[in-house]
């Protein structure tokens, strides 16, 4: 009854492309914004803000930039925990190298050095494609993770080749990194970047750009006969996918652990994010945040859900029944909607616009 | 003789070739290298681990060419699959059984595996494309390795089913102190021969082969003439999962039954790309190709910049493969540019 867009007439052309052209919606984003931005923090302790809502931020980020490679573009790419790497260890490099650079400046500077490499190791992409893509992106993984792992200079020579963040403030006295700082602040500096380069993403999906991606995705030839250039479009995909993912990772290094070594980003860490894109919905900004939400908070509620029901399960057998957990229901969400929950989302939308009637 | 045959015959006589050449190379490179060591005995015997290395990797990739030939799934668990059934065969072994008896037992368990799957995962999933089915497999994948150390928990097992692994010194008249092979490795490379024959007289000669590579060529027309697709399936998979249990011992008795055999299938993935997706041969001239010359990287030209470049090289080795031959040595010719 409340959700009708009967009414609500639009009289521009700018009303008219709005990303919620719907009234509600932009109602319901208002009022989940100001809960994420003051309800959060000062409702949830310390520890949910450091263990819930700063690594889906953080995830999430990491999610929407193999959304636009594999969802937009229809590349699939097993590399992400490679390129989170490289974000990481050049901004670790930059922030070192240079102590007054600004942190946001830093991110920034990391995240454009990880769009290089991506479009490097997204040149095989021009003649190659689905697993066999797969495979070279794998290349990218495990080349990426074993250089910041065997050159010391990535590390500043650092005996255990863990990297510590260097304390740095967003504005003077709010320190975002390192392992002081007050996690609120941490949470809504994330949300803040995370929201805007998530706009970002948004707008370029929507874009020529965007439009060009998802014309090579549907069909390269085609795409190519009304005169999209597979090669600027692939390529863009791989930088702008990179430049979101090498944030991520920076933001993970620099954030949310505080210190971290090569080895964090191992293959591992490409299939999570992966999950991520399927489980949230292929090509959807949305879906990128639903699906860092669910794989975040499966292993927490996972791990609780012994406790809670009062059965007593040896620690070792709870890793196990996570991880088939885990597998069986990827299996289930894939049979049961293949276009992940973003899809679910959408139809819910329909039917509350009919609610109460069928049709 | 049909093409694969003659390539497969021409690929053969190159060998030797590109084995002296590979050594010329690397000769040349420590003359202008003084930090390399290289020595002819020395590579022979580094090659020749490497290639029975490259066995065990060529039948793990077995596994995923039989499932990609049949019904165009790419199987990422394949790898847990070695695991689960080499547990399972520890298990049985443990529980007092003979490792004859375990094998068959085993067998049987990974023949239910593969109806279950087709069943429960592959049958809800027809006409899905093809990265929906991939992750399917990945979830197969978590599921797997979650349930075999669920059943028979996750410690390091040893799996000794007798084969001798005592070393064997051969060509002594030839070098100063001969090239060092280990008998274990030979046994590995004998059962590699055997399964392959095996398969190919299967695929070849038999009623069930026959369906099979009908199957792989165009569904619709087998489904026209009366193939049961569904049992097609769940037969793949099956000699799927026996193949792996056939790695999972190999793979087990030498380097110990534990998670990380799982992980063999990622170098798989490299075999298969060398070898063609679609290639029995291909699988196994891939996997000898990587498994050689990652260890001769590695021993040579590992130390110059630093070590352990086995973690990627293979990966690297079959990107610049891609470039020139996308469609692997020995895998259909299919034209998709771009």
């Amino acid at each position: 009854m409340l959700y009708r867009e009967a009414g609500q007439f639009k009289t521009s052309y700018t009303a008219d492309q709005a990303i919620f052209p719907i009234r509600q919606d932009r109602v319901a984003l208002l009022i989940f914004g100001l809960v994420a931005v003051f309800a959060v923090p000062a409702l949830s302790s310390n520890y949910f803000l450091e263990t819930i809502f700063v690594p889906f931020l953080v995830f999430a980020l990491a999610a929407i930039g193999l959304n636009i490679l594999t969802g937009y573009c229809g590349q699939l790419s097993l590399g992400t925990g490679g390129f989170m790497a490289c974000g990481a260890f050049f901004s670790y490099k930059l922030a070192t190298a240079f102590p007054d650079l600004h942190i946001v400046a830093v991110f920034l500077l990391g995240g454009l050095g990880t769009a290089a490499v991506g479009v490097l190791f997204g040149l095989p992409s021009l003649r190659i494609k689905g697993f066999y893509l797969a495979v070279a992106t794998l290349a990218a993984q495990f080349f990426l993770v074993w250089m910041f792992n065997k050159f010391p200079w990535w590390t500043n020579y650092s005996p255990s080749g863990v990297i510590s963040a260097p304390p740095r403030d967003i504005l003077p006295g709010f320190a975002v990194t390192g392992s002081g700082g007050d996690p609120a602040v941490k949470y809504l500096f994330l949300l803040v970047l995370v929201a805007v380069l998530a706009l970002v993403a948004k707008n370029l999906v929507r874009s020529r750009i965007g439009r060009s991606w998802m014309a090579i995705r549907d069909m390269d030839i085609a795409a190519e006969i009304i005169g999209i250039r597979p090669l600027w479009a692939k390529l863009s995909a791989f930088a702008v996918s990179s430049f979101f993912i090498g944030i991520a990772g920076a933001l993970w290094a620099f954030v949310y652990t505080g210190s971290v070594e090569a080895l964090a980003f191992q293959i591992d860490r490409s299939f999570q994010v992966l999950f991520m894109v399927i489980i949230g919905g292929m090509g959807s900004i949305l879906g990128s945040f639903l699906g860092a939400a669910f794989i975040v908070l499966l292993p927490i509620l996972l791990s609780n859900a012994p406790a809670v029901l009062g059965l007593q399960i040896r620690v070792e057998m709870i890793s196990h029944l996570e991880f088939m957990i885990f597998g069986g229901l990827i299996i289930f969400f894939l049979i049961v909607e293949p276009h992940g929950l973003a899809r679910l989302w959408q139809i819910g939308k329909e039917k509350l616009r009919l609610w109460p009637f069928p049709y | 003789m049909n093409p694969t045959a003659t390539r497969f015959g021409i690929w053969t006589a190159l060998v030797p070739l590109m084995i002296t050449l590979l050594g010329l190379a690397l000769q040349g490179l420590a003359l202008v290298v003084p930090s390399m060591f290289f020595d002819w005995a020395f590579y022979l015997e580094v090659l020749t681990a490497g290639l029975l290395q490259g066995v065990l990797y060529s039948l793990v990739a077995l596994g995923f060419v039989l499932i990609f030939k049949a019904s165009g799934v790419f199987n990422f668990a394949q790898g847990s699959m070695v695991l689960f059934a080499a547990l399972t065969m520890v298990g049985f072994i443990e529980m007092g059984l003979h490792w004859t008896l375990a094998f068959v037992v085993t067998a049987g368990v990974m023949v239910l595996l593969a109806i279950t799957v087709e069943k429960v995962v592959l049958r809800p999933l027809v006409n899905q494309p093809h990265i929906i089915l991939f992750m399917a497999t990945i979830g197969i994948f978590y599921f797997l390795d979650g349930f075999g150390q669920m059943l028979w928990g996750s410690d390091v097992k040893v799996l000794d089913i007798g084969i001798p692994k005592a070393g064997a010194t051969i060509l002594t008249n030839g070098f100063d102190y001969g090239i060092q092979i280990n008998s274990f490795d030979l046994v590995a490379a004998l059962v590699g021969a055997v399964l392959v024959a095996v398969l190919a007289v299967f695929f070849q000669y038999t009623r069930v082969g026959r369906a099979l590579r009908a199957g792989a060529d165009d569904h619709q027309a087998a489904l026209s003439v009366g193939i049961p697709l569904k049992t097609i399936w769940a037969i793949v998979w099956s000699v799927a999962g026996i193949v792996a249990l056939v790695a999972g011992i190999m793979w087990g008795s030498k380097a110990g039954v534990q998670f990380s055999l799982a992980l063999i299938a990622l170098k798989a993935l490299p075999v298969l790309i060398l070898g063609g997706f679609t290639s029995i041969p291909g699988a196994i001239v891939g996997g000898l190709i990587i498994g050689a010359g990652e260890q001769v990287a590695e021993v040579f030209l590992g130390s110059l910049v630093g070590g352990a470049i086995q973690e990627w090289f293979a990966y690297m080795l079959a990107l610049a493969f891609l470039l020139f031959r996308p469609q692997g040595l020995f895998g259909e010719r299919i034209i998709e540019r771009i």
